[in-house]
């Protein structure tokens, strides 16, 4: 069944569609991500933009086409559902830490339940990311001592901590205020240039053109556009496109 | 610490002076009216009477009735929260047949009051349920020492069985007004808690442990605390299914003595202290808990 042209291919989706109740919500999705590639998913609000990586996770199931990770069919939730979810890591935009732990034990949590790591492995592997973070020394706080993007960093950190094999970002920096963006963009930027494949939603046009590989614009759940940066920005056809991108970029 | 103190204003000295004066006619009406002459002499030597065996002072029904309650009290706190936390978690599952079960169950329980749902129960458990624990048998083949340590925590061996079965009657009746606490708990951890939680792998009971439960109850511990002192107070119910605790003891002395005020008011005096006991260490709990929350 798989090819080599299917080992650098790490998510295939194709004729994907999802409906919530009657809503159509995303329409004959085609969408391929190669090994260490990186995609930045944008699109006005409602257009499926979330809904669409949250398949990947299995956060939400699709009813129709075929969504094949590492060569395996995602389906129904079976027992097999959490080891996948844990080789996908997932950064939200409301962060979503656990506020009843530290910031330690919500790195070390999915090391020790999930991949059986002892205490003193998971917590090395903590310290080593939250270093990579910019925030080694904000371990033993709780996640309400911490800023907006000090959260989102350590979010970022405790996704890291299960070394998955794609990183899904949906709208990182859209709860932060602005003087917090910078600092999550870099961390990202910096987890870019570590070869990891990474699909993000976001608005952060500098960001997009920093890291890109791929640009992905949805519309009312479809795909309507896709190519790399410099086509996207500089010649995009689609008047839809256009406009959006002309009302994200004045701001 | 600086501790702020309260302003008095006109309207609180207003509603001080009102309550003294309530207090100071019933205390005057029930001197004029009520016919009794107070005699306090005979409380003590039931809280705890002189052993001339042993030479020293032993707790008497009062105070045994006491350890009663608190044992029947603790238990029932721990056997009641256990099916308690099932139920609530049942409530809440993706499944129909367990939301079935245990609404159904939940409903029954609010909807009989605790008397009749206490003698039915009761009848039912110390026939049916009883018989199949066994405790008789283990009560007559245990050591000396095994069964003083079974007493510390059971009560006097020959009621054990009678112990068991009011406190199983009693969690079951608690059980299913934790279930209601839990289940509101569950439901108000936001939604994108389980998602993280899912994201780095977790299994859907590695979530509950880990994710869901730690931080449902930290919001409930209020309404738990209500519901752990109704169940203190309703502790007071199995004197009617002949559990020796401190209100069948205080019914037995009222009765015998006649001396049916002081009685009574040095039972509810001892159950307010186990009471606000209870409400003050979960209010410590609580400021515990309450320090990371968002
Ligand atoms: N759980 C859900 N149930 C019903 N409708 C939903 C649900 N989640 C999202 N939607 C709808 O699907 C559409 C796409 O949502 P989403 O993928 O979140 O869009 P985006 O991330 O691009 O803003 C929206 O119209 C939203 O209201
Ligand atoms: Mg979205």
């Amino acid at each position: 069944m798989i090819d080599s042209a299917d080992q650098e291919t790490v998510i295939v989706m194709t004729g994907v569609n999802k409906w919530f109740d009657d809503f159509h919500v995303l329409k004959d999705i085609d969408f391929n991500v190669r090994r260490g590639e990186r995609v930045v998913v944008c699109g006005p609000s409602g257009s499926g933009k979330s809904t669409l990586i949250r398949c990947i996770n299995r956060l939400e199931d699709h009813q129709q086409g075929s969504i094949v990770f590492n060569g395996v069919e995602l389906g129904a939730e079976t027992k097999q559902t959490a080891s996948l979810r844990a080789e996908v890591g997932m950064v939200f935009q409301q962060f979503n830490l656990f506020p009843h732990l530290t910031i330690l034990e919500n790195c070390t949590l999915g090391p020790m339940k999930v991949r059986g790591a002892s205490r003193a492995e998971a917590n090395q592997l903590a310290m080593e990311y939250l270093e990579k973070v910019h925030i080694p020394e904000q371990g033993e706080k709780f996640p309400s001592q911490l800023s907006g993007g000090q959260q989102q960093r350590a979010a970022i950190a405790r996704s890291l901590c299960m070394r998955p094999e794609v990183m899904l970002f949906d709208e990182p920096t859209s709860s932060l205020d602005p003087e917090m963006i910078k600092e999550v963009l870099d961390v990202m930027i910096e987890l870019a240039e570590t070869g990891m494949t990474m699909i993000c939603v976001t608005h952060e046009m500098g960001f997009a053109r920093t890291v890109a590989d791929k640009m992905i614009f949805m519309d009312e759940g479809r795909i309507i556009e896709e190519g790399p940066p410099e086509e996207f920005f500089a010649n995009t056809k689609n008047e839809r496109t256009k406009l959006f991108l002309g009302q994200i970029l004045s701001h | 610490m600086f501790t702020r103190i309260p302003r008095l204003t006109l309207i609180d000295y207003m509603i001080f002076a009102a309550v003294i004066a309530a207090v100071a006619y019933v205390g005057y009406r029930v001197e004029t009216v009520l016919i009794y002459t107070w005699d306090w002499s005979v409380i003590p030597n039931y809280l705890f009477r002189w052993d001339e065996g042993r030479g020293s002072f032993v707790p008497n029904l009062l105070i045994k009735g006491l350890a009663t309650t608190i044992r029947i009290a603790i238990w029932t706190m721990i056997v009641a929260s256990i099916i308690g936390t099932i139920l609530g978690i049942a409530r809440t599952s993706t499944r129909l047949f367990p939301r079935l079960v245990s609404w159904a169950y939940v409903e029954f329980i609010r909807n009989i009051p605790p008397v009749p749902f206490l003698f039915l129960f009761y009848f039912f458990i110390a026939s049916q349920i009883i018989p199949l624990l066994g405790i008789d048998e283990a009560i007559q083949s245990a050591s000396p020492e095994t069964l003083a340590v079974a007493e510390f925590f059971f009560g006097p061996a020959n009621l054990m069985t009678n112990f068991a079965a009011g406190m199983i009657s009693l969690s079951m009746m608690s059980a299913a007004y934790i279930a209601e606490i839990i289940r509101a708990g569950i439901q108000a951890v936001p939604k994108g808690q389980r998602e993280a939680g899912q994201s780095i792998g977790l299994s859907h009971i590695q979530l509950m442990r880990y994710i869901v439960l730690p931080q449902a109850i930290a919001r409930v511990v209020p309404p738990l605390a209500g519901q752990f002192i109704t169940l203190i107070k309703d502790s007071s119910l199995v004197a009617l299914i002949s559990i020796q605790e401190l209100s069948f003891m205080a019914m037995e002395i009222a009765i015998s003595e006649q001396r049916f005020f002081e009685v009574w008011i040095v039972t509810g005096g001892m159950y307010f202290i186990v009471c606000y006991a209870c409400a003050l260490m979960f209010a410590q709990l609580e400021r515990r808990i309450g320090v990371h929350r968002r």
